[in-house]
């Protein structure tokens, strides 16, 4: 199956191009259908080829389709690369995204452009695979650039919402100052190395100087701020919950914000040469994770609740990278793609049963209602909350124990944004299904369980995020850490942990510790003494002000960096463009325009006036040539 | 010499036909008058043209005339033809009326 993986991303486009041309002529079941079984058939083959690979010789597998762009020294072969890390990759996009297909199918029933949703749906997952199988940083950085588009679009999905259209816009924008940053990266790659394929500029990497590898790694990692939403390009990815909520799941939460993870694996190799690279990806890692996980204490809307959360998980992800723990990092993408994935659905099926609403004040009680949405995202909650042995727990401790052997600091904050993290999501948890019903009647009413075409990708996710841990058991456990040998061929310094055994079960009972006593905390706060949030901003002490109001980071950026810009633009347009522009425009036309006007008269009509022309003309002619 | 008269004559006779010729196109305004008017020029040129082909003893310059006594007269038909639907329609042939593309 391994030679057919060309298949892979083959299918989502069929799909894409199906639904695309004939999706509106369609039923709604027939439109979803095919989208959904395209990508269980990559599933399909991406499992057979996962299965062959464990027994292959050769771990990296390249497969030229054919040859791309040629021109003098520039060749770029059209050249998928089938290894380790993107197998895996392959099968939690795959996966995920046929479970998060099916679950549209009950979740869009309604929507009058449900054939339009899955066929970007399908040109998603299409140009999430090139971007994992690509061989070279090119084909990467058109996958990156689908994935944004397909983002832009699935986010404003609702177009005719000025809101929702905003946030697609906002996600575009700060997506392209990243992506600035990995164009650059991709072409200072070529001028040093001569070569964008990632075996020539691996194999290599040392012969570039260590600034110029420094600048590489924070040119690259500035790409992957943007799309995996880290400080300060964050601001995107709680706007981006304006999409449909299973795009929440899929894109915003389990596969594409994880490309730039995906892409720092990738290049380790920059990253293990230079420290400061290293370095700042760690810091920016582990601010993120707190800084998020702060404001998604106090957040409102569940979808807002659960974006911040996802930045915050991205951000301990970087943390992991930073410190050189790439096989943990995507241990974590895994378990999170699981248990991310599952919360947002889980999400889905309690805005789905009320009606629309998001607030969690307005929710409560809904634990009797609908028990297979509480047990799932009671799992859910558990596993990011880091509770053993629910996957979650095993990911992010291998994380923070690879953090605690590089710093004690970064450490700490790394534990502080684990306990913040356990305590927003119970929040969340009990404020949604706990204590009393805060609705109106009509919404009481209205509560039922979501279809089972919703709850059975909840209930695979579930048994998934709590068996996820399984795929990287410590190593004093189960003598092998499964995931970090898989990973282990494409990882150029190996970082091997040399922590002893009692620190690491040190770790390890103090993270579960600090969880349950959070978690104890939280439930004497919101179900023994029934706190609730303010209803408005007002009540808010002044702290909890700035905190809700994400620290007015936008408004920051609004002030620093878009109100300078508009006053440049209108100054610009009011003399530059009105005056300089247009007049010089304006005066061209006009010159011509009298010019003609002046040139009509001659034109009289007359046909004397003519045959005197011309035959004065043409004396002056015999004149000019015989006489002078 | 031609039959004992100096090719001169036959040059200014010639050019004083044409004169009379284009002065007529010039300044009258009755189209048939213009018509006839171009047709001394071409009597004009044909005079020079017989001229010198007697002078130097030469046949062409005579085919030549041939060829321009042929297309005068499909000049004429053609013109006439032109002359004779434009008086149909404003009932005029005075040049000077003729002028609706100044508008």
């Amino acid at each position: 199956m391994i030679k057919l993986i060309a298949l892979v991303p083959l299918f989502p486009l069929i799909g894409f191009l199906i639904n695309g041309f004939f999706g509106k002529k369609m039923s709604k079941g027939m439109s979803g259908s095919i989208a959904s079984i395209s990508v269980l058939a990559s599933f399909v083959v991406s499992v057979l080829a996962f299965i062959e690979l464990q027994h292959a010789a050769n771990k990296s597998i390249v497969f030229e389709l054919f040859s791309w762009i040629s021109s003098d020294t520039l060749k770029i072969p059209f050249e998928f690369l089938y290894d380790p890390l993107s197998s895996l990759f392959l099968l939690i996009i795959t996966g995920i995204g046929f479970l998060i297909h099916i679950y549209s199918i009950g979740y869009m029933h309604e929507d009058e452009g449900f054939s339009r949703f899955f066929t970007y749906l399908n040109l998603f997952v299409f140009f999430m695979l090139l971007l994992v199988m690509g061989n070279n940083y090119l084909i990467m950085f058109v996958g990156w650039e689908g994935v944004g588009l397909c983002s832009y679009l699935l986010i404003g999905f609702w177009f005719k919402n000025t809101a929702y259209n905003n946030a697609a816009r906002k996600a575009f924008v700060m997506n392209r100052i990243g992506d600035l940053g990995f164009l650059l990266g991709i072409l200072l790659i070529f001028v040093t190395y001569g070569s964008i394929s990632y075996g020539n500029v691996f194999s290599k990497a040392g012969i570039g100087s260590p600034e110029v590898v420094t600048s590489i790694a924070l040119l690259l990692f500035v790409g992957a701020c943007g799309k995996s939403a880290q400080l300060p390009l964050y601001t995107w990815l709680p706007d981006a919950m304006a999409g449909p909520t299973p795009v929440s799941a899929l894109i915003h939460a389990a596969t594409m914000v994880t490309a730039g993870i995906y892409m720092i694996v990738r290049s380790n190799v920059f990253y293990s040469i230079s420290d400061v690279a290293s370095e700042t990806v760690a810091i920016v890692g582990v601010l993120t994770a707190l800084f998020a996980a702060t404001i998604g204490l106090l957040q409102n809307d569940i979808k807002k609740i659960l974006a911040y959360s996802t930045v915050s998980q991205l951000g301990l992800m970087f943390l992991g990278l930073g410190v050189g723990a790439y096989s943990s990092s995507v241990f974590h993408v895994t378990t999170h793609a699981f248990f991310k994935a599952l919360l947002f659905l889980g999400a889905g099926s309690v805005i789905h049963a009320m009606g629309g609403e998001q607030d969690v004040r307005k929710m409560g009680g809904l634990k009797g209602k609908i028990k297979i949405t509480y047990i799932t995202m009671l799992i859910g909650t558990i596993a990011i909350s880091g509770i053993p042995p629910f996957s979650g727990f095993f990911s992010k401790d291998e994380i923070l124990a690879h953090v605690y052997e590089h710093s004690k600091v970064l450490w700490f904050l790394g534990m502080i944004t684990s306990m913040l993290t356990a305590f927003y999501m119970f929040r969340m948890l009990f404020l949604t299904f706990f204590g009393n019903f805060r609705g109106t009647h009509e919404q009481e009413h209205h509560l039922h369980e979501s279809p089972s075409s919703m709850t059975v990708p909840l209930m695979v996710l579930a048994a998934l995020s709590v068996l996820g841990g399984l795929l990287g058991l410590p190593e004093f456990w189960h003598q092998t850490n499964w995931i970090g040998d898989y990973l282990d061929p494409i990882i150029a310094h190996k970082n091997p942990s040399i922590l002893n055994h009692d620190t690491e079960w040190m770790l390890m009972g103090l993270a579960t510790l600090s969880a349950v006593t959070v978690i104890y905390f939280a439930h004497a706060m919101f179900i023994t003494n029934k706190v609730l949030p303010a209803a408005s901003e007002d009540k808010l002490k002044p702290w909890q002000k700035v905190i809700y109001n994400k620290y007015y980071v936008d408004e920051f950026y609004d002030m620093v960096i878009r109100k300078p810009l508009d006053l440049i633009s209108t100054l610009f347009y009011k003399f530059i463009d009105l005056q300089v522009v247009d007049g010089i425009v304006n005066g061209v036309g006009s010159t011509v325009k009298g010019l003609g006007s002046a040139v009509r008269l001659l034109q009289t009509g007359n046909i004397g006036f003519y045959v005197v022309s011309m035959v004065m003309g043409i004396v002056l002619i015999l004149l000019f040539t015989f006489i002078i | 010499m031609l039959n004992g008269i100096s090719i001169n004559y036959y040059i200014l006779l010639s050019t004083v036909l044409f004169i009379i010729g284009a002065v007529g196109v010039m300044a009258r305004r009755n189209s048939i008058i213009i018509f006839m008017c171009i047709e001394l020029m071409l009597n004009a040129v044909n005079l020079l043209l017989v001229a010198f082909s007697t002078l130097h003893n030469d046949a062409s310059g005579q085919v030549f005339v041939f060829f321009v006594m042929a297309v005068a007269a499909a000049e004429v038909a053609v013109g006439l033809a032109i002359l004779s639907m434009i008086y149909r329609n404003i009932k005029t042939i005075d040049t000077d009326l003729l002028s609706n593309l100044k508008n």
